[in-house]
């Protein structure tokens, strides 16, 4: 009978405060942003000119903007956009990148070389500038922003994966499953991708805050989800004008920004620290 | 008992094999034509059916290589591999080399997948193989491989973190046994334990001789241990095979210089037999750049002219042996009583 | 300084600990022996007896973690050098009492060349300046067998052999004339014929030279071939200490006797080899007993109750079994 999880990663578990905060903190924006919307009162693309830059008490928790938006409304609406959008824009790239890794270490030879040239040459671009560039040329969008998220970072999954793979492909237990006949396929997803995906899955969490920071950019540029929907990034952009008379338009979104990065940090690092091999 | 050797099982002929090495940047610069490193070259011999072959050497002297080219894991550049009688491909049919031909490890810790319980490793084998008819009938095929290498069954859910090196290495033994091969390759299965769990892995790998008939080519740098196990022997040096033949005429009565050097050199466990005479001096030469002539010439006493003129042929003897050398030394004394 | 046969080091009651309890684990458990002018002690035993790290806590050069406390006393020179400041350590390491190491691929420094990390030595211990210091580096070379000396001075490394580096190992180690040479496994990762000559190499030098040696090894052929006295370790403790002659010709303690016996040379007349069942115990909660107690096949109850202490066998032979001389 074996257990699902564990004495070992228990323990680890109970041990480490930051993946515990980290998760609770993520816990509480995906309830947020689920259930948020329903709980606050005021509609997040209302307009009312006859409420505009109010400061921050009530009932405006956060304020409002300068069409009299209600900013908290719009900063949880928008987290809901903003985590559904990097979601999606980091489990894809692993995905692939993770697959073209796998391949490209395993099989080694010609298949290798010239995966890591391709991989050579976009990581010769500035990541910002190639996303940008791919949206811009595409149409801002959002099925466009997960095509471009797609086809730029699938190379850093790839470039870790790829790494352990010669690593694994040293030592003797993938030789022996090759000596005792397993077929490639195999020997790829049963013996290699289990203990190789460790680090994808901890950089994984570093890259939500990269692809947070790069998704809110773009909307800061124009160039990300179009308004009407909130969106961190473009909120911010929007308050750029209103510093000096409501600063709050533009630090509450950062605020969110900031706190769901430091949730994946504490996560990342402590998953870290879980999923090491047993000694 | 007949007079005429068994028909072997596994025969090797000719077989050679280099590895490409990494130029220096330096190297590029100047054109410098691409190196070559030959781990084995022109390695012939012969298994029978349940015979244990010790593979003696130093470092570089490509033993391993020559293992992994037997087990499938490398392909040698020219030469073949005989089953039988018949020729077996490296990459074709892993399959069915798998049944034939199977391998352990040095180290003990790196030998398993980490993620898998060792009745998971057992049980995969026998699946893929297709081996049993049904799961029921593959976890009690499990029970008897742990049996068999002496561990108890309720080991099986273990993660292989939490069993000792010895441990480890039998279960990489039942791994290998699972699929019922006729060869086991080891190399250096023991090295890399504490003596008083050597003699246990020792022991196991006779008993399963004796109980299963399967062959065992064991590779080893350790010469006390390689002469309890093996019936034959086969020295190697720089790549080829410069001495072989039955364990005890090859350690009574040693007829390459080498042979004899690396078996003088052995420190024996008993103080009253200490020898003060200087041993092989030098060390073994570069494999990049291996000597013209004969590999050992760079540190033969007994070297003549005619050894550094070609590569001697390896030559066989009435009583089973064959021998490298210009001019062996079968005549000249030579006692070597380790006990 | 040193009279010959007079005692050059003198441990007595060695305790090494790591960690804090509840969670200590004492690796040396009261080690005690003595090595003399010109002679060469072995120190023998399997992996985790506690042998390295007897020798590192002499001059405590931990790599890692460090002991959370080194108990009992170390006489050298007429100190005690587990009551020394870690800043005078330095002074007697090197110099008094020096170390070579069992992987010669990483106990040197790969970006410096040889000839510089052997001047280093020389000039941080004695009053040489450049010239001096390089003349005797190319005499070390010399007399440790490197041929070519004053070309190899300036190699790096990387392009030496396993034993042409551990031969400059040695000749560090030996730059200062030290009293005492510590060999912690020095041929354990060379070839057998290497192997060889390194043994002969550290004999020949030390009759040169008069120093001690404490060798330490897994191997017993090693210690029969290079070592006038053996003490035997076993999960902390030395469990018996004799002449080398008289502990291969009249092993007294179990455990020596068991690993002799699993020898494939020494039993080679035997069919079988006499495996000892079980492993060693984990230190971090050994037996209340005699440690060897659980694996031993002549345990009897009085075996768990305490330690065994070194008793006379004979002579200067010890060994610490309740059952001495009782047992065949």
């Amino acid at each position: 009978m074996r257990r699902l999880v564990s004495e070992e990663t228990r323990r680890r578990f109970k041990r480490n405060l930051g993946l515990q905060i980290g998760l609770l903190m993520l816990f509480a924006i995906v309830v947020v942003s689920l259930a948020g919307t329903s709980i606050i009162p005021f509609d997040p693309v209302e307009i009312d000119f006859g409420n505009i830059l109010q400061p921050p008490g009530l009932p405006h928790l956060f304020g409002t903007d300068d069409l009299g938006r209600d900013v908290l409304a719009r900063v949880v609406a928008a987290s809901w956009v903003d985590l559904q959008v990097v979601s999606i824009c980091v489990v894809l790239p692993f995905l692939i990148g993770s697959t073209i890794g796998l391949i490209s270490g395993y099989f080694g030879g010609w298949i290798d070389t010239l995966i890591m040239r391709l991989v050579d040459i976009l990581w010769a671009f500035p990541f910002y500038v190639l996303v940008i560039s791919i949206v811009g040329a595409l149409g801002p969008s959002t099925t466009n922003i997960y095509i471009a998220f797609s086809l730029v970072v699938w190379i850093s999954f790839a470039r870790i994966v790829r790494g352990e793979v010669l690593l694994a492909r040293r030592l003797e237990y993938t030789q022996a499953v090759s000596v005792l006949g397993y077929s490639h396929l195999r020997i790829m997803l049963r013996h290699v991708l289990p203990n190789v995906i460790t680090p994808a899955i901890v950089f994984m969490m570093a890259d939500v805050v990269l692809t947070i920071l790069g998704v809110t950019s773009l909307g800061f540029l124009g160039f990300g989800i179009q308004p009407p929907t909130p969106e961190w990034g473009s909120m911010i952009a929007d308050g750029r004008n209103f510093i000096q008379d409501g600063w709050w338009i533009s630090f509450f979104p950062g605020l969110a920004i900031v706190f769901v990065g430091i949730a994946f940090t504490l996560i990342g690092d402590g998953l870290d620290d879980l999923l090491r091999p047993k000694a | 008992m007949s007079s005429l050797p068994p028909e072997p099982i596994l025969a090797a002929r000719n077989l050679s094999k280099s590895f490409a090495v990494a130029r220096s940047g330096r190297d590029v610069l100047a054109l410098a034509p691409k190196r070559r490193l030959q781990a084995l070259r022109d390695v012939s011999f012969t298994l029978a059916g349940g015979e244990i072959l010790g593979v003696v050497g130093e470092s570089g002297c490509g033993k391993s290589t020559l293992g992994r080219c037997l087990a499938g894991l490398e392909a040698p550049d020219r030469g073949e591999l005989l089953w039988r009688g018949q020729s077996l491909a490296a990459g074709h049919d892993r399959g069915n080399r798998a049944r034939r031909i199977q391998m352990v490890f040095q180290d003990p810790y790196a030998s398993l997948n980490p993620r898998m319980s060792l009745g998971q490793m057992l049980e995969e084998a026998l699946y893929v193989h297709g081996l049993c008819n049904g799961a029921a009938e593959r976890r009690d095929r499990v029970d008897e491989l742990l049996l068999m290498v002496g561990l108890p069954p309720r080991l099986k859910d273990r993660l292989p973190h939490a069993i000792s090196g010895g441990q480890r290495q039998r279960i990489s033994i039942a791994r290998a046994l699972a699929v019922e091969p006729e060869v086991l390759i080891a190399d250096e299965p023991v090295s890399a334990l504490d003596a008083s769990v050597q003699a246990q892995i020792i022991n196991l790998l006779e008993d399963l001789r004796t109980k299963l008939g399967i062959a065992i080519i064991f590779i080893a740098h350790d010469l006390s241990v390689v002469r309890h196990i093996s019936d034959r022997i086969a020295v190697m040096y720089l790549g080829e095979i410069v001495e072989s033949g039955r364990t005890e005429y090859l350690f009574s009565r040693p007829m390459h210089p080498y042979t004899r050097g690396l078996l003088a050199a052995i420190p024996i466990p008993d103080p009253t037999r200490r020898t003060h005479a200087p041993g092989i001096e030098g060390e073994a030469p570069d494999p990049l750049n291996p000597p013209l002539g004969c590999g050992f010439s760079t540190r033969c006493p007994y070297v003549v002219e005619a050894c550094r003129a070609g590569r001697p042929a390896l030559a066989s003897t009435a009583d089973g042996r064959a021998v490298r050398c210009a001019i062996p030394a079968a005549s000249t004394a030579f006692e070597f009583d380790p006990c | 300084m040193t009279a010959p046969g007079e005692a050059v080091l003198q441990v007595e009651d060695l305790r090494v600990t790591f960690g804090k309890s509840p969670d200590s684990v004492t690796v040396v458990n009261g080690v005690s022996f003595e090595i003399r002018q010109g002679e060469t002690l072995g120190l023998v035993g399997e992996s985790g007896c506690g042998k390295s790290m007897t020798c590192r806590s002499l001059i405590r050069l931990f790599g890692g973690a460090s002991p959370s406390s080194i108990e009992g006393s170390i006489l050298f020179g007429g100190r005690n050098l587990a009551h020394v400041a870690p800043k005078d350590i330095v002074n007697i390491r090197g110099r008094d009492i020096a170390m070579i190491f069992q992987d010669p691929m990483t106990s040197l420094n790969p970006t410096m060349t040889i000839g510089r990390q052997i001047v280093e030595g020389l000039r941080r211990h004695e009053k040489l300046n450049h010239q001096q210091a390089r003349r005797q580096a190319i005499d070390l070379l010399k007399s440790v067998g490197v041929t070519a000396p004053e070309r190899r001075m300036d190699s790096y490394p990387h392009m030496f052999s396993g034993g042409m580096r551990q031969r400059v190992l040695i000749a560090i180690a030996l730059a200062c004339r030290p009293r005492l040479l510590i060999a912690d496994e020095p041929t354990t990762a060379l070839d057998v014929t290497v192997q060889d000559q390194i043994l002969k190499l550290i004999l020949k030098l030390q009759a040169e030279t008069g120093m001690a040696v404490l060798f330490v090894t897994h191997d017993l052929g090693v210690v029969a071939q290079t070592c006038d006295r053996v003490a035997v370790m076993y999960a902390g403790n030395v469990v018996e200490m004799a002449e080398t002659q008289q502990l291969f010709a009249n092993p007294s303690h179990p455990y020596t006797r068991a690993l002799l016996s699993a020898l494939p040379a020494h039993g080679a007349r035997l069919k079988r080899l006499q495996p000892i069942d079980g492993s060693p115990p984990n230190l971090a909660d050994p037996p209340p007993g005699c440690r060897f107690e659980p694996r031993c096949r002549h345990a009897i109850p009085a075996c768990a109750r305490s330690l065994p202490t070194l008793r006379p066998v004979g002579g200067s032979h010890m060994s610490a079994c309740i059952r001495l001389g009782e047992v065949e």
